[in-house]
């Protein structure tokens, strides 16, 4: 198939790899983050980590979006579940998110009317079609997602739907690559910057993590070929002491991005503190609602209490998303953490690191 | 009473009921047993041992491209039948309707199911019908029952698996589970993809008359390859090596699969067999395969090892490895 197979074939990948086990390192260990879950899984289902050369490690950091969702968040999200007459839409994965002591799947178990949808726009159609019930959606993701999200709550706007409201978890990704340079626990020589989400906000977003931390970056896509030219010129950077943005994945991916998503976004949404999971709060790293579009805020329309967050004792997907912990070092792996009993979102998500080393790792 | 649409009345018994099952079930699969209209059929059985099974069916949407809810109840169950080696024989159908479904939607799945018994050479001899208020079905759900004969000498078992066997597969995986995903969720790709919902049990025969010796026959139908793989690797203690470049993938397929973030080695199957034959067996069952028209795509996508038993390893086209797991909840769309 066109697009996939010239990036999957077999024997350049094989010469890639060749070429990185006999070039020479100057460092005992070169450490690369991929930002991004998709990332996680195309590395673990190519079987890639196992055949890098032992200086090169990966180490997958904060892009999955149900992962990064905060705890108190889900913990709203079933709060705004309870209420009377409301329906709940979602993507799938974060329905089975546990947080303080329940999840979305449970309480729709219990009786909540917590739909799955596919895109947002099919969350606007069920509150059109349901015009006595209030319609949330629980937003999550990052900058490939918010731009639907917007589509959808202009759209909303534009056609007058009063009962159709978002609760805004939008995360934005270079902050959080900021926080993980600036907290310093976590040594990065590069990062393997995302696909999906570099689509839409451009390579030319990462200027400053080169700039300012000196940290190279290099944007590229999902297929083998994808991964291994990126850890190459990586490598190359790291090695030729330089740092700067360089764009793998040109045939998706503009230094300018998608500007009628970015766009969107901006008229929708404004820049807010935002809480990640495992990283604390972090400077503008989220998206609300702007003023002109806040009757479609979920938080909001509803009066929402104080909430008490429980962190399940020994979940470590704060340090496993950090990148400071590899999901096996956890006490509760395999052990009690299992994708069919999940403790932590890390599990839970397809796209999670917890389970992509359960799933695929051998 | 509105003639378009299925009443309550119409389950309740009296003549409302009768009048729908002269009309439209009798007719559709007319045979001397049903039409003595008995409260069981009373058959003679050929000597030797039968199988018997059952399955419900509840797809959404009922009709899809390739087939709808009424072909696939007879296939599902014809092929549980013939993964043991069985010929199929006779099928009971009971029938959940839910009040309001249009009656020509009933007689179009109807007649599909009389089709698919016709052309998988079974009965339907014994059925049942209920209708439910609105909204306590989706508009009709459907549960076949089915009976075959094991010939004597056939000994086909999830547990038979062998270090050295082959694991051999009919044609392309995941083809059904997309075209269903698609419908009901309203994806438009340039061509609608085709379920591959089909009665297997003369492309069976045709693969035992080849072979008498194959160890395990399984239809990887929800949870696909992967997850039939490994219930057949963990009940023979065996394991399983895959070979990516083998595996049977429509251009379609995999292109749904890849938009959406999904594995195909997960989405269902319904017109699909795996087979583990001895490697010396595997070339006759192989050119069996692709002499009948359910196999001209038929290959040999993986081998049965001593090492890791229980577990199901994917060789990877770029020469890494991997876990093939079982499918654990939902297979679910990637976010982003």
């Amino acid at each position: 198939m066109k697009y996939l197979d010239e990036y999957r074939d077999p024997r350049l990948a094989k010469e890639l790899i060749e070429r990185l086990r006999h070039r020479a390192f100057s460092k005992k260990e070169i450490r690369l983050m991929e930002i991004c879950g998709t990332h996680t899984v195309a590395i673990f289902r190519s079987g890639l980590k196992e055949l890098l050369p032992p200086q090169i490690r990966l180490i997958s950091g904060p892009g999955c979006p149900v992962c990064v969702t905060a705890n108190e968040d889900i913990d709203r999200a079933i709060w705004l579940a309870g209420r009377p007459g409301v329906i709940i839409t979602t993507f799938g994965d974060l329905a089975r998110v546990p947080g303080s002591s329940s999840s979305l799947h449970i309480e729709r178990s219990k009786g909540a009317d917590v739909r799955i949808v596919y895109a947002t726009l099919d969350a606007l159609n069920i509150a059109r079609e349901n015009p006595g019930r209030e319609v949330i959606f629980i937003g999550i993701g990052f900058e490939t997602t918010s731009p639907t999200i917007a589509a959808a709550v202009r759209q909303a706007s534009v056609l007058g739907v009063e009962n159709f409201s978002v609760f805004s978890a939008h995360k934005l990704l270079p902050p959080a690559m900021r926080a993980l340079l600036d907290a310093g626990d976590v040594n990065i020589d590069g990062f393997i910057c995302p696909g999906h989400v570099s689509i839409v906000i451009g390579a030319r977003a990462y200027e400053e993590v080169v700039e300012k931390y000196r940290t190279p970056c290099v944007v590229t896509g999902f297929e083998p070929l994808d991964i291994l030219r990126g850890v190459g010129s990586l490598i190359d950077q790291v090695e030729g002491g330089r740092a700067e943005v360089e764009n793998q994945y040109r045939r998706a991916v503009t230094m300018e991005g998608n500007l009628a998503a970015r766009n969107l976004i901006e008229e929708v949404f404004e820049p807010a503190d935002c809480t990640w999971r495992g990283m604390g709060v972090i400077a503008e790293s989220g998206l609300r609602l702007r003023p002109e579009f806040e009757k479609f805020d979920a938080t909001r329309r509803f009066a929402m209490p104080e909430i008490n967050v429980k962190e399940h004792p020994g979940c470590k997907c704060g340090e496993v998303l950090r990148g400071i912990m590899a999901p096996p070092e956890c006490g509760l792996f395999r052990k009690v953490c299992s994708p069919q009993d999940p403790k932590g979102p890390c599990m839970v998500s397809s796209e999670g690191t917890c389970g992509a080393y359960y799933r695929y790792h051998i | 009473m509105d003639p378009g649409l299925v009443q309550l009345d119409q389950g309740s018994g009296g003549r409302a009921m009768h009048e729908l099952i002269d009309a439209l079930f009798l007719s559709a699969f007319d045979n001397p047993l049903l039409s003595e209209r008995n409260d069981s059929a009373v058959f003679d059985i050929p000597g030797g041992r039968l199988a018997m099974t059952t399955d419900s069916y509840v797809i959404d949407p009922i009709f899809f491209p390739g087939g709808d809810i009424g072909s696939l109840a007879v296939h599902g169950t014809v092929n549980d039948l013939a993964m043991r080696g069985a010929r199929p024989l006779y099928l009971t159908a009971g029938f959940i309707l839910e009040e309001g479904l249009p009656v020509g939607d009933l007689q179009r799945v109807v007649a599909s199911m009389a089709e698919a018994a016709r052309k998988a050479g079974v009965q339907v001899v014994a059925g049942d019908t209920k209708v439910v208020p609105r909204g306590k079905a989706d508009k009709l759900f459907i549960n076949t029952a089915g009976i075959g004969m094991v010939p004597a000498g056939r000994d086909i078992a999830g547990d038979k698996a062998r270090a050295g066997d082959l694991v051999l597969i009919n044609g392309t995986i995941g083809d059904h589970g997309m075209a269903v995903l698609c419908k009901r969720e309203g994806l438009a790709f340039e061509n609608d993809i085709q379920s591959d919902c089909a009665a297997l049990n003369g492309l069976i025969e045709r693969m035992l008359e080849a072979f008498g010796g194959i160890h395990v026959l399984r239809d990887p139908t929800r949870g696909g390859v992967a997850t039939t793989l490994n219930e057949i690797a963990e009940q023979s203690g065996v394991g399983i090596r895959l070979f990516e470049e083998a595996l049977p993938l429509r251009d379609d397929v995999l292109g749904a699969c890849e938009v959406l973030g999904l594995d195909p080695l997960y989405v269902a199957n319904e017109g699909k067999v795996l087979a583990i034959v001895p490697a010396g067996g595997a070339e006759a069952v192989l050119s069996a395969m692709k002499s009948h028209p359910l196999g001209k795509s038929s290959c040999i996508m993986g081998e049965i090892v001593s090492d890791d038993p229980g577990r199901v390893l994917l060789r990877t086209r770029i020469g890494g490895c991997r876990i093939v797991d079982m499918l654990r909840g939902e297979q679910l769309p990637r976010i982003c």
